[in-house]
């Protein structure tokens, strides 16, 4: 990609009248679509609410409310002259602020996640299937054996044998999330491979690494990216399903998945705004992630044009 | 195609081996063991219980030994938390359950989410797409530990129609088969379906925008067999490679469906034996959803071939 | 919708309730008796194992009590009385029992002998066994019990002989005035020799398991439910009025209670923090009621443990200045005891020292804190205080630890950071002396102090704290032939409340939901033995 913005960029300084780049055309098929620039726009919000959401509120994330935490039920609903815009937490703690530093965790979790599938998974994917034979047999018996065993195990023994930490569960999501991706990418390898851009490619000396990064990725991309918006989403509820039993980000920190299943639990006790707030949080984010991603492939895809 | 096969299938036997090793030496290197609990044992109790499980032989004896067990008698040895039965007794408990709602899942899934997924490609930008789009995204946003207690809420206390979890216990028992398997299905379907939905989608829109689809609309073709004969096949390739994972993925998964439905299967067997560090009820489900993994996934590449002419192998 | 439901269950009921229990009278309260007599329950988990030599977990003993009897039983008040002994005597030296047993039939019709008590206690010491209970031989200090289990011995050697068919004859190498008590314990039922070795490991399936309880067991679904029904074949089974009892595994506790509510289970826990608004919604439905267990901090005072831990007054500014009433009444309002002691309070034979800082005001309790911790050179004006605290994973730990480190920082300026681990690391951690404050409970495994005293003493295999008091250690031994133990289990107490090795938090409550039509449940015992066959279902 930085190759063909370096061209441009050549172009632009030699030349008076502006070409359009792929990339100025898909800016604007981008900004034609609604919903992706109404989801980009919800993004932009709940990542400023995340970042700066904490200035809003008197409270911190694990300051427990003396007064109001024995009768949450009826005194711990959202209101703002108790400065609880969201109410508290089954604990007595102020569920605004957690909410905003579990979207912190989360979106965390959920992008870290999402961008190591994508660039170790497709790359991997690509040059297994592009290059095919004993190697691409290769690669893909090691995907085989490390999805042979089974994710949630091998979490949990990480997670128990080197103790918990966000780190640990990067380390954990990273291992594993990239290889559905792999093999994706190169289904999609293999079914493009033997086409005549590709084998013009060939034909004309373009060196391996090369084919598989400038003609091999980019048509890998629609795919891709709509199947890194389901992975975001994916890595999001993966850390709350760790979350549920119990392996989770460690208190006083938390995550949506974190909140949402305490919600959960309390559902029929009268306090829905436990599970309300972090849910809507939740909701939004991923409709928004999704719509972006749709968004993205169409203005991507090379074929609409 | 069967030299293929055969070949995968004799690939399998060291990736079993090396699966089983790791997971050997992950297992034993995570700190407590089965008989740490809240009652320290008194050191020769615990001599005795280590004599008795072979747990104080050498390491690669202990391997060896399991290996051994496996091969020659296809035993994967006692369990060490459940102390009357074998591993092999509860894999044959609990896979059945699995298996049973694993399957009707992942029917429900496929036919469900790929139907969502093809309709909503061909009525694309429509309200029919929005809807199907709008409960793609709905479903798989609401995460399977919220979906089963809302589940029995709706239709164990509110509406009595089913009981609130268990598994069907034989003809004395007063509640159809199917009662138990209707919550199960739904809570564990729609986050595969939705991912299903939204694949089959991507992957038929960019069919339908390709040449040869072109060239056949040119060509006159109703729109019925095109999308028969020409888009079906190759919009499913990245669906079906997405299906050998995600069936592994209901098996690991069905953990939440095991916890809160009472259903008695291996997910909820898996995570608690690794919580217990009942080492021989893990290595054996391992074992047993690796040798799942692969012979899905075998299935699957012999289906790529199938539907893509143009993979060879 | 409840109603139809329940009255979908009455008809099936109509069908298959035996007619010589239907509209029935209980026999001593006169009351009505419910055509369908099936108590459904809650259980958490699965069943670990039925053979009682074998089974470690408290849930696996209640089955074990409708499925086999011991010695002596408890009645729902929590008194020991006559089980599969008709009578017992006892030597004047305390050291020798001698149980006489009554005319009983296992299920399959042999009758109950002396020598399957002997068979089945020989079993639980022998190291071929390897049962995880044996240390409870050791522990009722039966006769060579020690060394038969450390392979010194034979098993046979052990201090139980038949005398005949219908004498027991236990000697134990120290008088135990509640001996009695201690063989209300699961691990010391009977087994029929016979059917072991006929069935060999799977002697404990459906069909093939005998038992000399007033039940059998019928059906087992691993993960899903464990049916139990009247054993025809027990000696007191004109009086056992339910006919069928079930256990349902249920995870999740909410669940449970949604289920609860639809009527599919007779009996569940009480989701934390939710008994006051089931108490006011349901109050004939919902109970709180004393069970012996403890929960505590533990302070590491060994060679791992932090430096300012060693200092007394450390030790106790952190304990004064943790307010139980917040936890108790805030947290866990269930009715649990906050805690200034280490034994259950409600413990037999237990007498509550006057521990001082139990009556200040928690006004009083901080101030003091504070003023010790600034004697000790720690919090404002002094060297910062930095601690972790060590709990495992759980909704209710995790709540009363953040509230403790909220406590601690705002009262004292200590910080806590909290460190939570998986089940398993925990107790490794705890095992091996690798912590700073962990989270801690002992639930009683008989009804007498000694049961939590005796963890304290320095050579204690749960004494992970590292607490030693040579004073401690000689009032426990004291204690064992003492004519009057309560004093030196109260001067055990004081001698914590003045060394604090421990924070005590709260004693534990059951805190249950039971329908209205069950009666019988034994609420007042403390050690909790459920027996079913004392329970009945009265017509509404």
């Amino acid at each position: 990609m930085a190759h063909v913005t370096n061209v441009e960029s050549a172009i632009d300084s030699t030349e008076v009248i502006k070409g359009r780049s792929l990339w100025q055309d898909a800016r604007a098929r981008f900004f034609r679509n609604k919903a992706a620039v109404v989801s980009l726009i919800i993004l932009i919000l709940v990542s400023l609410f995340a970042l700066f959401g904490g200035m809003l509120t008197p409270w911190s994330n694990e300051e427990i409310d003396w007064n109001l935490m024995g009768d949450v039920r009826t005194l711990g609903g959202p209101s703002f002259e108790t400065k609880h815009y969201f109410g508290l937490d089954p604990l007595g703690r102020d569920l605004f602020a957690r909410v905003v530093q579990g979207t912190q965790i989360s979106l965390m979790i959920g992008i870290v996640g999402a961008l190591i599938s994508v660039i170790v998974g497709t790359l991997y994917g690509a040059t297994a299937g592009f290059i095919g034979g004993r190697l691409d047999n290769i690669m893909m018996r090691i995907v085989d054996i490390l999805m042979a065993i089974p994710y949630m195990f091998v979490l949990i023994l990480l997670l128990v044998v080197f103790g918990r930490s966000i780190f640990m569960l990067f380390v954990g999501i990273g291992l594993i999330s990239w290889l559905d991706m792999a093999r994706i990418a190169r289904g999609q390898t293999l079914s493009i491979k033997n086409k005549e851009f590709v084998e013009a490619a060939i034909a004309t000396g373009v060196s391996t690494p090369k084919i598989i990064i400038r003609h091999i990725v980019p048509n890998l991309l629609g795919v891709v990216i709509v199947y890194a918006t389901l992975l975001v989403p994916s890595m999001i509820m993966f850390e709350s399903f760790i979350s549920f039993l119990g392996l989770g980000v460690q208190e006083p920190l938390t995550s949506w998945g974190a909140l949402i299943n305490e919600g959960a639990g309390q559902m029929r006790y009268g306090t829905l705004w436990m599970l309300g707030f972090p849910l809507f949080f939740f909701l939004i984010s991923l409709f928004a992630f999704f719509f972006f991603g749709d968004g993205l492939r169409d203005a991507l895809d090379p074929k609409d044009r | 195609m069967l030299g293929f096969v055969l070949r995968r299938i004799a690939m399998a036997v060291p990736v079993i081996l090396i699966l089983i090793i790791f997971s050997f030496v992950l297992m034993r290197a995570a700190p407590g063991g089965p008989f740490t609990k809240e009652r320290a044992l008194p050191p020769v109790v615990l001599e005795n219980i280590n004599a008795k499980y072979g747990l104080d032989d050498p390491f690669l004896v202990q391997i060896g030994t399991y290996l051994k067990n496996i091969l020659f008698h296809f035993d994967f040895g006692p369990s060490f938390v459940y102390q009357d039965r074998t591993v092999n007794q509860i894999i044959a408990d609990g896979f059945p359950v699995t298996l049973t709602y694993g399957f009707w899942t992942f029917v429900f899934a496929v036919l469900v989410g790929g139907a969502l997924g093809i309709v909503a490609a061909l009525k694309q930008n429509t309200w029919i797409d929005y809807l199907a789009v709008g409960f793609s995204i709905g479903a798989q946003a609401l995460p399977n530990f919220i979906m089963a207690p809302i589940l029995v809420l709706v239709f164990t206390l509110w509406l009595g129609w089913l009981p609130g979890g268990g598994w069907w216990g034989g003809p004395n028992d007063p509640n159809s088969y199917t009662s138990y398997l209707v919550m199960p299905v739904i809570a564990l379907a729609t986050s595969y379906l939705a991912s299903i939905a939204r694949l089959t989608r991507s992957s038929m829109l960019e069919v339908m925008n390709s040449n040869f689809i072109r060239t056949a609309r040119a060509k006159g073709l109703p729109d019925r067999t095109i999308i028969l004969r020409h888009t079906l096949k190759p919009a499913l390739i990245p669906v079906i490679s997405y299906l050998g994972p995600a069936f592994v993925g209901m098996i690991t998964g069905s953990v939440v469906v095991d916890m809160f439905l009472s259903t008695g299967g291996i997910g909820k067997d898996f995570v608690q034996a690794a919580l217990n560090r009942d080492y021989s009820v893990i290595m054996g489900i391992t074992i047993l959803v690796g040798m799942l993994t692969i012979l899905f996934n075998l299935v699957v590449d012999v289906l790529y071939a199938w539907i893509d002419p143009r993979i060879r192998y | 919708m409840n109603i139809s439901i329940k009255a979908a269950l009455l008809c099936s009921a109509f069908a298959v309730a035996s007619p010589a229990f239907a509209a029935g009278m209980h026999p001593v309260t006169g009351e009505a008796l419910a055509d369908n007599q099936t108590y459904t329950y809650r259980m958490l988990d699965d069943v670990k194992s039925f053979d009682p030599q074998i089974n470690t977990d408290v849930e696996g003993s209640h089955i074990l009590r409708d499925l086999f009897e011991g010695l002596v039983n408890s009645d729902p008040q929590g008194n020991s009385v006559p089980g599969a002994a008709e009578s017992w005597e006892v030597s004047e030296d305390g050291l020798t029992y001698t149980f006489k047993l009554r005319d009983a039939k296992w299920s399959n019709g042999d009758p109950v002998t002396a020598g399957d008590f002997v068979y089945a206690w020989r079993r639980l010491a022998d190291p071929a066994t390897a049962s995880e209970y044996a240390w409870y031989m050791e522990l009722m200090g039966v006769e060579n019990a020690t060394k038969i289990v450390a392979g010194e011995m034979a098993p046979d050697t052990l201090g139980a002989t038949a005398i005949d068919d219908k004498t027991l004859e236990v000697k134990i190498d120290a008088p135990r005035p509640y001996f009695p008590g201690m063989l209300t314990h699961a691990s010391t039922f009977p087994v029929n020799q016979k059917v072991l070795e006929a069935h060999g490991n799977d002697w404990t399936k459906p069909g093939n398991l005998v038992g000399n309880g007033a039940y059998v067991l019928t059906d087992y679904v691993s993960g899903v439910k464990v049916t139990r029904e009247r054993n025809p074949m027990y000696w007191d089974n004109d009086n056992t009025i339910l006919e069928t009892v079930v256990a349902l595994v249920i995870n999740d506790e909410n669940i449970a209670l949604t289920r609860y509510d639809a009527g599919e289970v007779d009996k569940t826990e009480v989701p934390a923090g939710q008994y006051p608004a089931l108490k006011e919604k349901l109050p004939d439905e919902t109970y709180s009621t004393p069970r012996s267990c403890s929960y505590i901090y533990m302070f590491n005072l060994g060679e791992n443990g932090p430096e300012a831990l060693k200092d007394v007054r450390v030790r106790k500014a952190m304990s004064y200045a943790l307010n139980r009433d917040v936890i108790v009444d805030n947290i866990l309002k269930g009715g649990q005891y906050p805690s200034y002691n280490w034994t259950h309070q409600k413990t037999a034979g237990f007498e509550m020292p006057a521990i001082d800082y139990a009556t200040w005001s928690q006004d009083e309790r901080v101030a003091k804190a504070k003023e010790l911790l600034a004697e000790a050179g720690y919090g404002e004006g002094g060297k910062p205080l930095e601690l972790t605290l060590n709990y495992n994973t759980s909704e209710a730990h995790k709540k009363i630890a953040i509230a403790a480190s909220q406590m601690w920082k705002q009262n004292l300026g200590v910080n806590v950071t909290l460190a939570n681990f998986e089940w398993k690391v925990h107790l490794d951690k705890l095992r091996s002396g690798d912590f700073g404050m962990a989270r801690y409970a002992w639930c009683g495994d008989y009804n007498e102090p000694s049961t939590y005293t005796d963890l304290f003493t320095t050579t204690s295999g749960h004494n992970n704290g590292k607490y030693t008091n040579p004073k401690y250690d000689e009032l426990a031994k004291a204690a064992k032939t003492s004519d009057n133990p309560a004093e030196e289990y109260k001067q055990m107490e004081q001698l914590l409340a003045d060394d604090m090795p421990i924070v005590p938090v709260y004693q534990y409550t059951n805190v249950i939901m039971v329908k209205p039509d069950l009666k019988g449940f034994p609420f007042e015992d403390l050690m909790n033995n459920i027996y079913s066959r004392t329970m009945y279902k009265v017509a509404e």
